[in-house]
């Protein structure tokens, strides 16, 4: 009796198919149905620690942003990730996969202090202007490399940047523990601290959020009008959706390299220039939590659309804020925060498969 | 795809079997085919039924008819004046293959006038995909003056640039070539006709895309929910529709459509024929690549033949007949053109 159940269960065949138009009802579900499986599964994964899932779960979404602090800290770390995953998408609409934001944020953020620091505008209100434009050129210096290589001799741009990343950390590494090391800095590897001109303003004083936040706003607003709206956003799309479809209609697939790279390395360099220029103020080893990488995950749990993409960092960047309050408030292992967030990264990008895909059951055949 | 020298054959072969008692069922859309083989004939529309008969005593006409649901238009062919010079000019076109599986181009000449409908037939992969994609700019030709148009060599350019000189390409894949699978109609008549106004100052003004769009859905007889409708939502026959419209809207002097009516209903299939006939005669020049040799001889004035990367003399369509063409197909035949010089420069190799 049981082994005919059984047999019958195995012949419950599903099968997947792709729709014929994407379901606008799962575009908008999708994201529901992963936040519900995250809550079932993570609840079951909290009770077997012996965790209450109700408080980890306010602990984790709700209490970060319940002080000033918090919100300040929540967009301070949301801008970086929303402004790169905007560069990054424009190239990965047209198949341009730029892993290497992380690198070009590191070169924005040397050019940038090198300009901050040793020009010699430090009194100037020109300086943060200066110090933007060479964050914008070392970021586009830094992914033109990938596009070079990519246009000329076809190699192959996700393993190219990506390299080049390591690259990055290491000549910010070998700077800031030599040449620029702050000769008043007990021997720190750091570099002097950046003057008040080549710092963004920041809204309260108690708080470290600053007025960079409106750059990212308004890269958000260029980056939406440039897919969206501007053909040259759509031609680059159809050369990503459909190649051949992009040589049948003559638009270049070079073009598409070099603006794909540049518009992600000039916002990953602008990003870094933030960074210096905001909550860091000098350059030390370690200057990006890795917004770089993070920003690919906000690129795509935003669906490569500008305003997902700020949904998307608001997400990612809350994430990290309720680890770390998980481990300060409930003594929880990083490790254990680490599993969450996965979780729900897993869920977010598993479900939107559903808008172009489904399930379909095949008719059960009788033994 | 096979010649009609081979189609004969296998007929002959399926004869043999059935004559030995063995049952066949045959599925085709070629109605000659189906009347030459078969003892009765179930015909299928939208996935129903329409009719049983016996096909050798039933016209072509009849099974369209249950094929289509409503009587075919008879095609009209009227005579028409040549444009003095060439508009399209291919000569003495040599071209590597891109791959190991692709098929090199040897000295490929051949001329289109404005008024007329010129064909090139051939067995698939002996180098129509290349010659499409050299004429059409989806591959730089060696030299400017391989490709001339209007006077104009056009080798160099690449496909948007040879557009907008005047020359209308319809490729034989339609998703993911002549339209991007998951996109609009309407973006994808951005595609190629967003040189009709439909960018200013860098933007893509998508009002206009989408009447675009509904003039042609309206105007080529395209069934779909619209110009909002997704490209990969359409059938077969009526993206092909809505490509032709597209290409043909913006009013091409030399149009080269690829396999104008493969895998399209015979209802859609007489619409595009009528529509390549139509525009011809209009002055412009139709250059039609395709292997169904009925469909040349219907609405072709001349044929080429393509063998091996070697295209043929071109062939009269009232001086030749298919026996020949099919002959040239396979790289075999003795040809005549119209100087009536025989088999110069041809590939015997089989």
């Amino acid at each position: 009796m049981i082994l005919a159940q059984q047999q019958r269960a195995l012949t419950m065949l599903f099968k997947i198919e792709a729709r014929a138009e994407p379901s606008r009802q799962m575009a908008l579900a999708a994201p529901l149905i992963a936040t519900g499986l995250t809550i079932v599964i993570s609840s079951i994964f909290f009770l077997t620690l012996g965790l209450n899932p109700f408080l980890t779960l306010y602990t984790f979404f709700v209490e970060p942003l319940t002080t000033k602090n918090g919100l300040s800290e929540w967009l301070l770390k949301a801008s970086p990730l929303i402004l790169i995953a905007c560069g990054l998408s424009i190239g990965f609409r047209a198949n341009v996969w730029n892993i290497g934001a992380e690198g070009q944020l590191i070169m924005g953020a040397i050019t940038a202090t090198g300009v901050g620091l040793f020009l010699p505008f430090q009194e100037s209100g020109l300086l943060l202007p200066l110090m933007a434009v060479a964050g914008v050129i070392g970021g586009m210096a830094w992914a033109a490399i990938p596009a070079f290589l990519r246009d000329r001799m076809n190699t192959n741009e996700i393993l190219v940047t990506l390299m080049l990343t390591y690259i990055a950390a290491l000549i910010l590494s070998w700077l800031v523990h030599g040449p620029w090391r702050d000769p008043e800095g007990f021997n720190f590897p750091q570099t002097a601290l950046l003057p008040n001109q080549g710092m963004f303003g920041v809204f309260d004083y108690a708080y470290r959020l600053n007025t960079s936040i409106f750059i990212t706003v308004v890269v958000v607003v260029l980056t939406w009008v440039f897919t969206e709206r501007s053909f040259l956003g759509y031609k680059m799309s159809v050369g990503g959706a459909a190649p051949s479809a992009a040589r049948f209609a003559g638009f270049s697939s070079s073009a598409s390299i070099w603006i794909g790279l540049l518009a992600s390395g000039a916002a990953a360099g602008l990003a870094g220039m933030m960074e210096v220029a905001g909550p860091l103020g000098q350059l030390s080893p370690q200057i990006s939590p890795g917004y770089g990488f993070a920003a690919i995950i906000v690129a795509f749990i935003g669906r490569l659309n500008a305003i997902g993409i700020v949904l998307g960092g608001l997400l990612l960047s809350l994430l990290y804020l309720g680890g770390e309050t998980v481990q300060l408030s409930l003594g929880l292992p990083s490790s254990i925060a680490l599993i969450f967030q996965g979780m729900l990264l897993f869920f977010l990008l598993a479900s939107n498969f559903l808008i172009n895909f489904r399930f379909r059951k095949i008719a059960m055949r009788a033994h | 795809m096979l010649t009609p020298q081979a189609v004969q054959k296998l007929f002959e072969t399926l004869r043999q079997l059935s004559d030995e008692g063995c049952s066949i069922l045959y599925i085709s859309h070629k109605l000659d085919e189906v009347r030459d083989l078969c003892q009765s004939a179930t015909v299928l529309r939208n996935g129903q039924v329409t009719g049983e008969t016996d096909p050798r005593k039933a016209t072509s006409a009849e099974l369209a008819r249950m094929m289509v649901g409503s009587d075919l238009p008879e095609m009209m062919v009227e005579s028409s004046e040549l444009s003095n010079a060439p508009i399209l000019s291919v000569s003495n076109l040599t071209l590597e293959a891109e791959s190991v599986t692709g098929r090199s181009l040897k000295s490929i000449s051949l001329e289109a006038y404005g008024g007329e409908i010129v064909g090139i037939a051939g067995v698939s992969g002996n180098g129509q995909g290349e010659l499409a994609a050299a004429i059409s700019g989806e591959r730089i030709t060696n030299a400017a003056e391989d490709v001339v148009l209007e006077g104009r060599p056009i080798g160099h350019l690449d496909a948007g640039k040879r557009r907008d000189l005047g020359l209308g390409f319809v490729p034989e894949e339609r998703l993911g070539r002549g339209a991007v699978p998951p996109y609009e109609l309407s973006e994808n008549a951005l595609l190629t006709a967003h040189r009709k106004g439909m960018v200013k100052h860098g933007m893509a003004n998508r009002k206009k895309a989408r009447e675009f769009a509904s003039h042609v859905i309206d105007k080529y007889k395209v069934k779909a929910n619209g110009p909002e409708a997704k490209a990969h939502g359409l059938s077969g026959g009526n993206l092909q529709k809505f490509i032709v419209g597209r290409e043909i809207e913006l009013d091409p002097r030399a149009l080269l459509i690829s396999q104008p009516t493969w895998g399209v209903d015979v209802g859609a299939a007489a619409h595009v024929r009528q529509t390549l006939i139509d525009i011809s005669r209009s002055g412009q020049a139709v250059i039609v690549i395709s292997e169904e040799l009925e469909e040349l001889f219907e609405s072709c004035d001349r044929i080429y033949v393509i063998c091996h990367g070697k295209l043929s003399q071109s062939l009269n369509r009232a001086e030749t007949d298919v026996e020949d063409v099919g002959l040239l197909m396979t790289g075999i035949g003795s040809q005549t053109n119209d100087s009536g010089s025989t088999t110069e420069g041809f590939d015997y190799a089989v």
